[in-house]
């Protein structure tokens, strides 16, 4: 854990909590998802599972303060949460390497070495984005998360596009920042080969439609 | 926020930034127009502010639909919507950048298309400082026509509907000044106005776009 700097070396600071109370959230003015409430704390991770359309990606854009809850609390600023998704924010024109660092200069980083290596990217590390395949670039994406230093990571279908090696690296990835105190919350519908974490099913905390729904709702 | 505008310059720069695109435009614009009007000296330099100001202002409109849409496409606008850098920075910084693509260009490529249109003499100055002043104003007001309308596919022509009115008092004041100037007047009070749109926009639209692309990120 030497090659992630600072942050990393000596494990994030203190015992920290997400704590999600009562939770509703909701998609282009529809609820999904209400009366949901769980906790991650520090060294764990909670991969969360149901059928597409179940609310993952908008209870995750939630939690990183993409979108208002409806209702609800959530106890973890999403300034101390480095958040995922399906698009990687990657610029094609500019190199791995050029991409990598620009998203540590956001978070206050310098070091990008220890990120490439750890999603072994250091050979790729010269080459324009647009010449690498999916899982590269999938892989580039996963390793901004090691340059952000925050402790809670927020990942929307980590592993799409990923071959098998790459999955058992990103998860030895994971185990490593869960050792050195961080926590990770996880959308996935595929085994990561981490057995320790918790699962927790979405299906039941489906909201129920409102059948006087406002037209004009939906537009909000 | 450095690392932003830094990234921002060197992706216009590259291949497909779009940084020669209103360069491109304002060229072949004054290239044209005298072909166009015909040779009579008289009748370009009567013209000439109006058309390097209309110019300039279209070849502003022309690269401003890419400056959020990019970003939304490939997700980068969420992840900085999560950095620690506020929005209203993002905002400010990509409109600098836009402005140092666009507006600096023009502004400094300006005269060389003031001798094509047979601008008279005494305009040159009041022309690029006009420019200088006032495109500013047209890289903001900008960011905040693109953040309103970053969620829309093909959103380029709502926005150039939305931003062109908000376009005509920095066109009148900034015109104005170059013409006041090549009749022999005095035009540095259309000069101030211009300077006092751009200053006004910039310490307001940011705060605006912010919000803007806040609700349009959910």
């Amino acid at each position: 854990m030497v090659w992630l700097g600072g942050v990393r070396r000596f494990g994030y600071a203190g015992f920290m909590e997400l704590r999600v109370t009562d939770l509703a959230c909701a998609r282009g003015g529809l609820p999904l998802i209400e009366g949901l409430s769980f906790a991650v704390a520090s060294g764990e991770a909670l991969v969360l599972r149901g059928p597409n359309g179940s609310g993952k990606t908008t209870l995750l854009r939630t939690l990183a303060g993409l979108q208002p809850a409806l209702k609800g609390e959530i106890t973890c600023p999403p300034e101390e949460m480095a958040y995922a998704a399906h698009a990687d924010g990657l610029k094609s024109t500019l190199t791995v390497a050029e991409n990598l660092s620009f998203w540590a200069e956001i978070h206050g980083q310098r070091d990008i070495t220890g990120a490439l290596e750890a999603m072994n990217l250091t050979d790729l590390a010269g080459r324009q984005a647009q010449h690498l395949s999916a899982g590269q670039k999938r892989r580039l994406g996963l390793a901004r998360l090691l340059v952000t230093g925050r402790w809670l990571w927020v990942l929307d279908e980590p592993t799409v596009s990923l071959d098998a090696a790459s999955v058992a690296l990103f998860a030895g990835v994971v185990r490593d920042h869960l050792a050195a105190g961080g926590a990770a919350l996880l959308a996935t519908h595929i085994d990561l080969g981490l057995p320790e974490a918790r699962v927790l099913d979405l299906a039941p905390y489906r909201a129920e439609l409102p059948p006087d729904l406002g037209f004009d709702e939906a537009f909000l | 926020m450095t690392a932003l505008l830094i990234r921002d310059l060197r992706l216009a720069m590259r291949a497909g930034g779009g940084f020669g695109l209103g360069l491109g435009f304002f060229l072949i614009l004054a290239v044209l127009v005298p072909l166009g009007v015909g040779p009579d000296t008289g009748t370009l330099a009567l013209i000439a502010p109006g058309i390097l100001w209309v110019g300039a202002l279209l070849a502003c409109l022309l690269s401003l639909d890419r400056l959020f849409a990019l970003d939304h496409e490939d997700g980068s606008l969420d992840l900085l919507a999560t950095s620690p850098i506020p929005l209203e920075g993002v905002v400010a910084v990509k409109a600098l950048a836009h402005w140092l693509t666009t507006g600096l260009p023009l502004a400094l490529a300006a005269p060389v298309l003031g001798i094509l249109l047979n601008l008279p003499g005494p305009a040159f100055a009041p022309l690029m400082l006009s420019l200088l002043l006032g495109t500013p104003a047209l890289s903001v007001i900008g960011a905040f026509g693109a953040a309103l309308t970053v969620g829309l596919k093909r959103g380029g022509l709502l926005m150039s509907l939305l931003v062109l009115p908000l376009y005509v008092p920095t066109l009148v004041f900034g015109a104005q000044a170059v013409s006041r100037a090549a009749q022999g007047l005095d035009g540095s009070t259309a000069l101030l106005l211009t300077a006092g749109i751009t200053a006004g926009s910039a310490a307001l639209l940011p705060f605006a776009a912010a919000f803007a692309l806040r609700i349009n990120l959910r």
